[in-house]
């Protein structure tokens, strides 16, 4: 039923999209604000995509649809690999409550494991109702150690003595989860700048990824999140999580054009394998399915 | 982010217009584009948006301005009434809690949303108000999730019913008869977070509700969503059938537009809104504030009152 009516949109496109006019331009950024690109950064966005289509001589509302793609695509396209060489290669997982950090943890364990990494994880959750022992289960899900305290213990000295404990017993990547907080909460995002110094003091050849996530029905909100997180921890990526519902995660694209920080990964659903690298063609083509049908309004 | 307060923006379209005259349909078109980005940048879905700047005009065209505002306050008040109006008037609204028998709360949602600690929230709140709530564990899929319920209940002092990882119609009918025999008369379902657009979890939700009599199904909505939050909430109703909405996460630094747009799609109170982790973090929800904090309206509010 899906690829008729997609089928039968096509050919309408096709007939009434052979002239890049106002509309298709009104309704492309129409496009990008619903997948929460936000209104600021859908205007700049087409801005540019006008000045493409008159530097180019494009035509059709398809191949104007393809430029808008390319433009973002390239923007998105990270420029260089993530920082995994330390010893220990330490990741840190930071983000605002309930979105998906601890999971995405065990879906990180689960790759670089199978990529024949060694591989120890860190209960800096030391808050949160059961927030350990979720992590535990994972652990052994994914057949990892983990380093835990007790409830109440300082996140940072967990971490401290994880990235200790690794470079001890021989491990080479250490994946270390964090409490979710809120980025207005001073006090708690000052606890995130002492876990992150943490880590080079229990080991100064370990290696530091900071990575944001952020759950993709986050609205413009995940502006100000990244904004506080680069201040606090120096966020140095982001996990868009939660992508097999239906929101596009254009939060993560005025995220890269306010912050310049690169998408890493996808979290694609509940299980340990449901993470995927960051693909910027794939999340285009998701973001901007199709020309958009003229509408009679 | 810093925000500028929507009578700032009005102040630059209406700089020709001062003090008196009538407010002319170009002076409201332009007024209207402002309040439209103002309400994107919030997180008003785009089409929730579009229908409340079209009712706006209609109203503001041909207004008089008053002597004590200026045009772009003049326009801010009538915002600022509309939204309140939308969003369900002055006064919060309280769940429906019967006298006699149970009254039994079903809480669903979208994952990580804030399910289960809400469940312990308004556990604590209603056994602040003499009631004798129980918490039942029908999330039988996350990891640590009935621990998760086990130790938030016993910080909320709410006792806390769970069979392991039964189907969960069935720990909701047995948490029933467990309600009768103990004198619990609020019975509070945490369930498992899902997307709108998994069946077979979405099922599992009808069939509870076919188990056991749920008089209010709660859909529980993170602050901070943004576009997408109408089409959640829509499926969910649309699905289920939802009663009212608890709004989670409030103390962060959101506007907080989805919260116009669940309202505007169902048409369901908001009851409740959480304000911090801890268990008393939980506040009745106020239409006219949250009207004022999606716009940065605040700083003209006394001033309208006055006027
Ligand atoms: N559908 C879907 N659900 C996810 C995904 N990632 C995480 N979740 C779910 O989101 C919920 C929250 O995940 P957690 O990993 O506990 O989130 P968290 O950020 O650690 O939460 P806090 O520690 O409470 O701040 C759980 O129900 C997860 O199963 C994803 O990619 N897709
Ligand atoms: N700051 C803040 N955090 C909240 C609020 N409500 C819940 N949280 C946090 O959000 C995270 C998720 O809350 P849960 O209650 O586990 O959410 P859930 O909907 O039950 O999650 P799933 O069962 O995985 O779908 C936890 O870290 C909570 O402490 C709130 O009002 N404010
Ligand atoms: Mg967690
Ligand atoms: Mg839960």
């Amino acid at each position: 039923e899906k690829t008729r009516t997609g089928f039968f949109q096509n050919i309408l496109n096709t007939l009434t999209n052979c002239q890049i006019d106002d509309d298709l331009y009104n309704d492309l950024e129409e496009q990008l604000i619903l997948a929460d690109v936000g209104p600021a950064c859908a205007v700049r966005l087409v801005d540019e995509l006008r000045d493409e289509v008159e530097k180019n001589h494009l035509k059709t509302g398809e191949e104007a649809l393809d430029a808008l793609r390319g433009i973002i695509c390239q923007e998105l396209t990270p420029r260089y690999p993530l920082e995994l060489d330390g010893h220990p290669a330490v990741i840190l997982v930071i983000g605002v409550n309930g979105v998906g950090k601890t999971t995405t943890i065990a879906k990180l364990a689960h790759l670089y494991k199978e990529e024949g990494r060694r591989v120890m994880l860190a209960a800096g959750d030391t808050f949160r109702a059961a927030a350990s022992e979720q992590l535990e289960l994972w652990a052994d899900r994914a057949g990892v150690p983990l380093v835990q305290a007790g409830q109440g213990a300082d996140p940072a000295a967990v971490i401290f003595d994880a990235v200790k404990s690794a470079t001890a017993k021989g491990y080479d990547m250490v994946i270390a989860d964090t409490a979710g907080r809120l980025h207005n909460k001073k006090g708690l995002m000052d606890e995130l700048g002492k876990i992150s110094r943490s880590v080079k003091k229990a080991s100064p050849e370990a290696s530091l990824e900071v990575l944001l996530v952020l759950d993709a029905i986050t609205g413009q909100n995940a502006i100000s999140q990244a904004e506080e997180f680069c201040r606090a921890a120096g966020a140095t990526g982001v996990v868009l999580t939660k992508l097999d519902g239906t929101p596009k995660g254009g939060c993560a694209v005025s995220v890269w054009e306010n912050l310049g920080l690169p998408i890493r990964f996808v979290g694609v659903g509940e299980k340990i394998d449901d993470l995927m690298p960051f693909d910027a063609q794939t999340f285009v083509e998701s973001l901007l399915p199709e020309v958009p049908a003229h509408k009679e309004d | 982010m810093a925000f500028e307060s929507l009578t700032e923006r009005l102040n630059g379209v209406f700089k020709k217009l001062r003090g008196k005259g009538k407010l002319n349909e170009a002076d409201i078109k332009a007024a209207m584009r402002e309040v439209r980005m103002a309400l994107l940048e919030a997180d008003v879905n785009y089409k929730v948006a579009k229908d409340f700047c079209a009712q706006v005009s209609e109203r503001a065209m041909g207004q008089e301005v008053m002597e004590s505002l200026t045009p772009a306050q003049q326009v801010v008040k009538i915002v600022n009434e509309e939204l309140t109006k939308l969003m369900g008037g002055d006064e919060p609204q309280y769940l429906h809690i019967k006298n006699k028998g149970q009254t039994v709360l079903m809480m669903c949602g979208l994952q990580g949303n804030g399910k289960t600690t809400h469940a312990a929230k308004l556990g604590k709140y209603y056994r602040s108000q003499g009631r004798r709530p129980l918490l039942v564990a029908c999330d039988v899929y996350r990891p640590a999730a009935i621990q998760q319920l086990q130790i938030v209940g016993e910080q909320a002092g709410v006792p806390v019913f769970t069979m392991g990882t039964e189907k969960p119609e069935h720990i909701a009918q047995q948490a029933m008869a467990h309600a009768r025999d103990h004198g619990n008369d609020i019975v509070i379902l945490d369930t498992a977070g899902r997307l709108q657009i998994d069946d077979a979890l979405m099922d599992e939700l009808v069939r509870i509700k076919e188990a056991v009599e749920v008089d209010e199904t709660l859909l529980v909505v993170d602050a901070m969503a943004g576009q997408e939050a109408v089409n959640v909430a829509k499926t969910f109703n649309e699905k289920i059938g939802i009663t009212g909405v608890v709004l989670t996460k409030t103390d962060g630094d959101t506007r907080g537009g989805a919260a116009l747009s669940v309202l505007a799609v169902t048409g369901k109170p908001i009851y409740f809104q959480g304000t911090g982790e801890k268990l008393e973090d939980l506040e009745p929800f106020y239409p006219s504030r949250m009207a004022s904090r999606i716009l940065g309206m605040g700083d003209v509010l006394s001033l309208i009152e006055k006027a």
